[in-house]
């Protein structure tokens, strides 16, 4: 018999932020217990008191080098509602939702080409070195050009919209403090068919993976779960930049609808544990065993009604098949959605820059201030919840933030158990191949762990073996 | 001050350009009027001349001396863009780094600080090589309309002059002594002040840094509009030259 053993793989490579996971492997040499411990502590939330309301945007987006954008619209539109904003100019509504898509079409392009393709075109055991973007290139360069050009189309939406690539002042209370010039208008229209084709081989790159591997997909960190993400008030069509809570089961049964995200503390609990800096939302009034839920791309294709482009609705037609319409649980299926919502971007892209209301000079409203305010926001890994208390000084007294990877903290670690159980457990040489399948789990989530925990320092995968006895046995580490 | 009677022009030189000055004209004024710049940041248009930010600091007659101060001399030579005058004025612009907390990328003035922009001028493409010291200063919000971060502030002393001479009031005072001197209100807090956004000490382009900060309008300028996006500091003095 062998000795029980602790894996640890720290750090977790290709994702945002720092991560380790362990797996604890009994004398049978099976998996009894695989966490993902998120181990670094940032404290946004502590060091935000104290300062003055319209700094907060600017602020907090510092959280995140890859989706800052996110935080920046989530606490701008927190801040709108303290300004008493409750409806922005139109040009001012129209620059925010241009910025917004232009960060979520980088960052999901981002994550698919730079971070999980080489999973994908190279397979998960292939050899570390073979598993980065350059690979990619180097295999495939078209791939590899577009990757780089439709990433910089979104990056250069975002520079036109706050100013700079990354960490800009676009948004402020009440509104925005700039609109499109009709010159950088033309040169983004003068692209965007060219993006929208790409954007197209991208989702049929994604699904043809999916299809083409559908005994992977179906069991590979695939578990049932609840998912919540805003969907448009009017009629539950995918929004990400506005819109009301929707929750539904994994087979498809409402859990709550249409519910003001203003509410999501009577909807939303968070647990902690003391093995991670992150949180374990769940919902209320289902239990925390019950009530976990999943968020991200795949979440929004499960919740939305529909989709209103409508090249990305077809794609989204496509993918509700697989499944007869009811839920996809496959994890691996992100990726797929990832890429419905770059299509979904590009659309809304290319309506926005056709809508004179850019060129608009009217750019901040006015309104009766508020003490609290709440903005959530559909990020690129999911659902983004900011709130704030602010004083009659105009100083933040509070601030509560649940981010995309934190709501996913549950489902990440079932996906790290799941595949660890079927990859490692019997095993009794563990080789770095078995420890990227794990890694492969959580990147389907494109978790950002600094954002999770509101990380200096370097990005390192650890694998922790313990015993039976909880003692440490044996670790891999596994560097950027 | 200014010199008024222009009869009385007289000549010197400032790294060998040859300017034209008047009775009473600091070297700074004579040099500004010339299209030379020369570094400062305790020194304002329209506020008495202080000397004590140092980075005006020129060589004229193998002295050092406040190019703000010291009155302009016939036939003088005046060094100002040496190798050795450019340290010097960068580590005293690295001092004031270490000894606020500048935090450029989430501050409101950045692109219109005057601090960022000598340091951009002055080639400070690194953090400042003397350890922080960190200083613990609360944010004073209690104004309704003003509000001040002294851990901005770098002691020029121009929101005092300006609330001083201009506005008459004395808002802004110094206190401490040595290394220990900051800008202070007269007051418990600045809501105990009668200061008032429309002051001239408040306005925007009296403060150098983001110590002062009229609320609610941060972040209104878009990036790529804002005073130094497009040019160094002293760009415009510069410009009368061409």
């Amino acid at each position: 018999m062998a000795e029980p053993r602790l894996i640890e793989i720290s750090p977790v490579t290709r994702v945002e932020g720092h991560g380790k996971v362990t797996i604890h492997l009994n004398a049978d040499n099976e998996v009894d217990e695989a966490r993902l411990h998120i181990v670094e502590f940032r404290g946004f939330e502590r060091f935000i008191r104290g300062r003055l309301m319209w700094e907060v945007p600017v602020i907090v987006q510092r959280l995140c080098g890859i989706c800052p954008v996110s935080h920046h619209l989530a606490a701008a539109k927190a801040m709108d509602m303290i300004a008493g904003v409750d409806q922005l100019t139109p040009t001012a509504e129209k620059m925010r939702r241009l910025m917004h898509y232009g960060q979520v079409m980088q960052s999901h392009v981002l994550h698919f080409f730079h971070l999980a393709a080489p999973d994908l075109l190279f397979g998960f055991g292939a050899p570390a070195e073979k598993r980065n973007i350059f690979e990619v290139i180097k295999e495939n360069p078209e791939l590899g050009k577009r990757a780089i050009l439709m990433r910089k189309y979104g990056q250069e939406i975002i520079e036109a919209t706050a100013g700079k690539k990354v960490h800009g002042t676009g948004a402020i209370p009440g509104g925005i403090n700039r609109n499109l010039p009709i010159e950088r208008r033309d040169h983004f229209l003068a692209t965007v068919d060219q993006m929208i084709e790409w954007s197209l081989d991208a989702v049929k790159l994604a699904q043809d993976y999916t299809l083409e591997h559908e005994d992977l997909v179906a069991e590979f960190g695939s578990f049932p779960s609840n998912y919540m993400s805003l969907v448009r008030e009017s009629d539950g069509a995918l929004d990400l930049y506005h819109g009301n809570l929707r929750a539904l089961s994994s087979t498809g049964d409402m859990i709550f609808d249409q519910v003001p995200y203003t509410k999501y503390h009577e909807l939303i609990v968070e647990d902690v544990r003391s093995w991670s800096y992150m949180k374990f939302p769940f919902i209320k009034s289902l239990g925390p065993d019950a009530g976990w839920y999943r968020v991200g791309p795949l979440a929004r294709m499960n919740t939305a009604s529909f989709i209103d482009t409508p090249l990305a609705n077809a794609a989204l037609k496509d993918l509700k098949a697989v499944t007869s319409g009811t839920p996809n649980n496959s994890t691996l299926a992100n990726h797929w959605a990832r890429m419905i919502e770059v299509l979904h971007c590009v659309e809304k892209i290319r309506e926005l820059l056709n809508d004179p209301d850019l060129q608009g000079t009217d750019l901040i409203a006015k309104g009766d201030r508020r003490e609290e305010g709440i903005g959530v926001i559909e990020a690129p890994r999911g659902n983004l919840i900011h709130h704030y208390k602010v004083d009659e000084h105009d100083q933040v007294t509070y601030c509560n933030l649940i981010v995309s990877t934190t709501h996913n903290n549950e489902g990440m670690n079932r996906a790290v158990k799941d595949v660890a159980i079927k990859h490692l457990s019997g095993k009794e040489q563990i080789t770095e191949g078995m420890l990227n399948h794990v890694e492969v789990a959580i990147r389907a989530y494109d978790p950002c762990l600094s954002c999770a925990t509101h990380a200096l320092g370097q990005m390192p995968l650890q694998v922790e073996l313990f015993n039976a006895d909880g003692a440490l046995v044996d670790s891999q580490t596994q560097c950027v | 001050m200014s010199g008024t009677k222009k009869e009385t022009g007289f000549t010197f030189t400032i790294d060998g350009v040859e300017i034209t000055a008047y009775a009473g004209q600091t070297i700074m004024e004579a040099a500004d009027e010339a299209g030379v710049y020369i570094p400062r940041l305790c020194d304002h248009e329209g506020l008495r001349h202080q000397g004590s930010c140092r980075v005006c600091t020129v060589k004229a007659g193998g002295r050092s001396v406040a190019a703000c101060t010291q009155p302009a001399a016939p036939g003088q030579a005046v060094e100002n863009e040496t190798p050795h005058l450019t340290k010097m004025r960068r580590d005293l612009v690295e001092m004031l780094f270490h000894e606020g907390n500048h935090l450029c990328p989430i501050c409101e003035a950045s692109g219109n600080c005057e601090l960022q922009a000598m340091a951009y001028r002055l080639d400070m493409t690194e953090a400042t090589k003397f350890p922080y010291l960190e200083p613990c200063r609360a944010l004073d919000a209690s104004h309704p309309d003003i509000a001040l971060d002294t851990n901005r502030c770098i002691s020029c002393g121009r929101c005092i002059r300006a609330s001083q001479d201009v506005d008459g009031k004395g808002v802004f005072g110094y206190v401490g002594r040595g290394i220990h001197r900051r800008v202070a209100v007269n007051g418990e807090n600045l809501a105990d002040t009668d200061a008032q956004v429309s002051d001239h000490a408040i306005s925007a382009e009296v403060c150098p840094v983001g110590c002062i900060i009229r609320k609610r309008v941060g972040f209104a300028v878009p990036i790529g509009e804002r005073e130094f996006d497009h040019g160094l500091i002293g760009h415009d003095i510069e410009e009368k030259r061409k």
